[in-house]
């Protein structure tokens, strides 16, 4: 209970992880907290990354967990551009709007 | 002990910022809670011994990204309770399919146990150096392609905001600069003899 070994960490980013598949079925017609939520479940991988980091005594998990965070602000980026370009011609950003995006 | 109870601490305020993130009825206080979720996953990687990855979570995440949802959640002029309006039809699917995934990793680990001496440390942690100066030392030579590659990676997202986003709209006066620049004396001033007693017409 009060050493805190690998498991907890794991533990962690795994409710973590479904907590942020909760909130996509939760938010569904929302784009923005959907993001949210696949930040929230990119934030769950990197916990895991640097866990086992800390764990085998390996660097490589910290600069993985470099690379997901640029993918991550990349993703972040072009997702939230295509929702301002969607909102300022439909003026709205329910997601059942989004099937008609079409090349 | 104290390592103990700042890991609870992190994780308890970690796990229900996350769910206020997903749970609160104005997407602005989501974009708050998601910024404390992230300051308490830095918490947690200061634990974990990665200060540098802390740091860059604490400041590009919190610093960028987060400001950037917050940006376009404010510029949207949305009614969000419209936007919210049955989704509790929802609830039950996602709390199943939540659950069933959570059930899954929960048994994984469990039952599977890791042995690290088996293992062969593709970058060892060294002892003697901090964790800013180790990651640097394997970031520039061992990983110096990925890296070279994650930088193309933004330079490629930047390029497509902006191309998303950008947008000329007709009616609306600019400065043309080149026109300006390239302006001929002729052009725009002329020389008369004036007769004195005498305007100009």
């Amino acid at each position: 209970m009060f050493t805190i070994g690998l498991t907890h960490y794991l533990m962690l980013s795994s409710i973590l992880f479904a907590v942020g598949i909760f909130g996509i079925f939760l938010n569904r017609k929302n784009v923005i907290v959907i993001l949210m939520s696949i930040e929230l479940m990119l934030l769950a991988v990197n916990i895991n990354f640097v866990a086992f980091s800390a764990h085998l005594q390996d660097l490589t998990g910290q600069v993985f967990t470099m690379f997901i965070l640029t993918v991550a602000a990349a993703e972040a980026a072009i997702g939230l551009a295509i929702l301002v370009t969607f909102f300022r011609n439909r003026g709205s950003i329910a997601v059942e709007d989004l099937s008609n995006l079409k090349g | 002990m104290i390592a103990a109870i700042s890991f609870y601490m992190f994780s308890l305020v970690l796990l229900a910022s996350a769910v206020m993130v997903i749970s609160s009825r104005n997407p602005v206080h989501s974009v708050l809670f998601l910024i404390l979720s992230f300051f308490n996953a830095a918490g947690l990687f200061v634990l974990l011994g990665a200060e540098f990855v802390a740091f860059i979570l604490a400041i590009v995440y919190v610093g960028a990204v987060a400001v950037l949802f917050l940006f376009v959640v404010m510029m949207l002029d949305i009614s969000f309770a419209e936007l919210r309006k049955g989704a509790m039809k929802y609830v039950p699917v996602g709390l199943a399919i939540g659950g069933v995934l959570l059930a899954e990793m929960a048994f994984m680990m469990m039952t599977f146990p890791t042995a690290p001496a088996l293992i062969p440390a593709a970058s060892p942690i060294p002892a003697d150096i901090g964790n800013t100066q180790a990651l640097g030392r394997v970031l520039y030579t061992q990983y110096i392609v990925p890296f070279q590659v994650s930088g193309l990676i933004l330079l490629v997202a930047m390029i497509g905001a902006i191309c998303l986003t950008l947008r000329t709209r007709p009616g609306v006066l600019r400065q043309k600069i080149a026109d300006q620049v390239g302006v001929q004396p002729h052009e725009v001033v002329e020389l008369r003899k004036v007769q004195t007693g005498q305007g100009v017409e």
